[in-house]
């Protein structure tokens, strides 16, 4: 028997469901509220129940609308070079700055998807982010902090 | 009352409170369409400006901004599927299809005659039901309120997908569990927070919208790029289309616009209830209303469906001014900003109020639909423009898109926890939305989480931890009624499959 994608996501939501049981018996409640008729843990409680009864729910019960799924076609190999730029841009962005990083990540998105209008790459990212910052730091009073710009004086 | 109103036209027609209105309408415009900035922030950002004014001019050019900010927010739902605030998430279910469609500038007409039509609509309830609408908002109690949620969210599930009921259902429950992530309103004792202390506020719910739809969705396209079902799709994505509606498109935009005015601006009166269950459940009840055939045209760019919800949530906008004027309580997230502003002004909102400040009361309603018609003059004739943002080619659309989505984060809290969480998050829900696990229902599930669990904890302590509550009251009964033939009409239709 194979079982297919959809009810191995319904197991892994059981499995969050469990989780979050555990979870929830250890939220450290006051010692008056132990007993009260509904406490912080009286919710979460439910949830991780109902969730458990609806992820069985869906294993046990015939499977009408299969998802089928070509994994050929799918382009993982972009989708994760995006995801990876988009990590390194939240790692940077309070190292070096809102402007030089997030330049920097859209112009380096636009090379990894193809794209090769080199004065177009440039123009979207590093004016397109100074108008941006513009926008937010000197219409709209949005501190945005930025220690190079800090340093050149661009901004305060 | 006629005196109030005369009152209220002449404050509201002066040039200073018509060029607020203006101004309003396309400042809110512009910051609704940045994805993260919705109404709240553009109201926020414009509290300390009208200090400087009167207090009728200031809430003028708040209810301008609100409305603009709306309007720009369903703009972002349609064209990206990046719905900024929570009462156009339901907009972006068939705007987006549409827009995919190549009918971009057809779905943002239809949201802004809607959204005209709307607020036009519940502008005039405002002014002679107001009074008395209070009065019935007061009826509700929390185990109502409670009943109301529950059938918000099942409904919502049942009317995702075909078949997908009780994917969608875990897709609600999973929501709920995100929203109790941090510290507990009553007891202050923080939940799931693994002792982060960024986790200790709870999750944004921009941080979720945004990484559900918005990033996800961008993921999705790169995800599916090669797939050639989906080229058609991606060629589309480039055309404009007219703004002009057909005969039939009209008809049937005339067909939903009563129906979801009155439930809108019904739902938008009850505090706490706001723009985001008014226009989920107009889209479900127009799903219900309309024909078999229109039936199955939800969600792949009906023209119904985004009637329904864009008519709802700006009757709601609307509505939510009656507690807040009237008892002084905020019908949603932004009316408490703006209760802020009246309090700054040393205005104390409740029923005296168009007894002591008829000018304030009365010319806040009539901007109201001032507002609504600059809001249509300003609006149709950038359409075109704004829907050029679809013309932008995939490789500059998609990295804007996830810059736009996490500068939104990034400017709520300033630091890159929210940033990883917001990545992580879109990691999942497109692999979800791959197997198509339903966002929505998520999304309102967050939504509704806090206010849920806080009504459910009153209603259980008020009847001594019985379950009583459920059909003491003869409202509560029947809205679970309600919830019950939904979920028994689910279990039936996939028996009879």
């Amino acid at each position: 028997m194979r079982i297919s994608i959809d009810k191995i996501i319904s197991l892994l939501f059981f499995v969050l469901s469990v989780l979050y049981l555990q979870q929830t018996k250890q939220i450290q409640v006051f010692s008056f509220d132990e007993n009260a008729p509904f406490n912080a843990k009286t919710f979460p409680t439910f949830l991780s129940y109902l969730g458990m009864f609806l992820s069985i729910l869906y294993v046990l019960l015939p499977e009408k609308n299969l998802t089928k799924i070509n994994h050929k076609v799918l382009d993982y190999k972009n989708t994760s070079l995006l995801i990876i730029i988009a990590i390194i841009y939240a790692f940077l962005i309070l190292k070096v700055g809102f402007f030089i990083s997030t330049s920097l990540f859209l112009f380096f998105s636009y090379y990894f998807l193809g794209e090769r209008r080199w004065i177009w790459m440039f123009v979207l990212s590093f004016p397109f982010v100074a108008l941006f910052m513009f926008l937010l730091h000197g219409l709209l009073d949005i501190y945005l902090r930025d220690p190079l710009l800090k340093i050149l004086g661009i901004i305060g | 009352m006629i005196e109030g109103i005369l009152i209220g036209l002449q404050t509201a027609l002066s040039i200073k409170n018509i060029l607020m209105v203006m101004m309003g309408c396309f400042f809110g415009t512009i910051i609704g369409m940045l994805p993260g900035l919705g109404p709240m922030t553009a109201i926020a950002l414009m509290i300390p400006i009208t200090y400087g004014f009167e207090p009728a001019t200031g809430l003028i050019l708040m209810a301008g901004v609100y409305y603009g900010a709306v309007f720009g927010g369903s703009t972002s739902s349609i064209l990206i599927n990046a719905p900024g605030v929570p009462g156009t998430v339901a907009t972006a279910f068939d705007g987006y299809p549409m827009a995919q469609k190549g009918k971009a500038g057809k779905a943002l007409a239809i949201a802004a005659y809607s959204s005209f039509a709307g607020g036009t609509i519940s502008a005039i309830f405002l002014l002679f039901a107001a009074p008395s609408l209070s009065k019935i908002s007061l009826s509700f109690r929390s185990p109502d309120y409670f009943a109301l949620m529950v059938l918000g969210l099942t409904a919502v599930s049942a009317f995702s997908s075909k078949g997908q009921f009780l994917k969608a259902m875990m897709m609600v429950i999973l929501g709920l569990m995100l929203a109790t992530v941090g510290q507990d309103s009553l007891s202050d004792i923080t939940r799931f927070t693994f002792n982060n202390m960024n986790l200790t506020d709870g999750i944004s719910f921009v941080l979720i919208v945004m990484a559900t739809f918005a990033m996800s969705e961008a993921l999705t396209i790169i995800l599916k790029g090669k797939d050639p079902s989906r080229a058609t799709e991606q060629i589309s994505l480039s055309e404009l289309g007219s703004i002009k509606l057909d005969k039939d498109e009209r008809k049937k935009m005339i067909k939903s616009i009563p129906r979801s005015s009155v439930l809108g601006f019904l739902i938008g009166v009850l505090p706490g209830a706001g723009a985001t269950i008014a226009s989920f459940l107009a889209y479900g009840m127009e799903r219900n209303f309309v024909n078999e055939e229109e039936k199955q045209k939800f969600g792949k760019g009906s023209v119904h469906g985004l009637t329904a919800p864009e008519t709802a949530n700006n009757a709601a906008c609307s509505g939510s001014f009656v507690p807040l004027l009237t008892l002084g309580i905020p019908g949603s997230g932004t009316t408490a900003v703006m209760l802020g502003a009246l309090l700054g002004f040393g205005i104390q909102p409740g029923p005296r109020l168009y007894m002591t400040n008829p000018e304030i009361f009365w010319s806040v309603i009539m901007s109201m639909y001032i507002g609504m018609v600059v809001l249509l003059i300003l609006n149709l004739p950038l359409i075109p423009y704004i829907a050029r943002v679809l013309a932008t080619p995939k490789n500059f659309l998609i990295p804007l898109i996830l810059f736009f989505s996490i500068t939104g984060i990034y400017l709520m809290s300033f630091n890159n926890f929210d940033i990883f969480l917001m990545i992580g998050i879109a990691v999942v829900a497109t692999f979800l939305r791959l197997y198509n696990f339903p966002m929505p229902p998520l999304i309102l599930a967050f939504v509704l989480g806090g206010l849920m669990e806080e009504n459910l904890r009153r209603s259980l302590l008020i009847s001594d931890g019985s379950f009583n509550f459920l059909w003491d009251r003869p409202l509560t009964a029947i809205i679970l009624a309600l919830t019950i033939i939904i979920v028994s009409w689910q279990i039936y239709k996939s028996f009879k499959n």
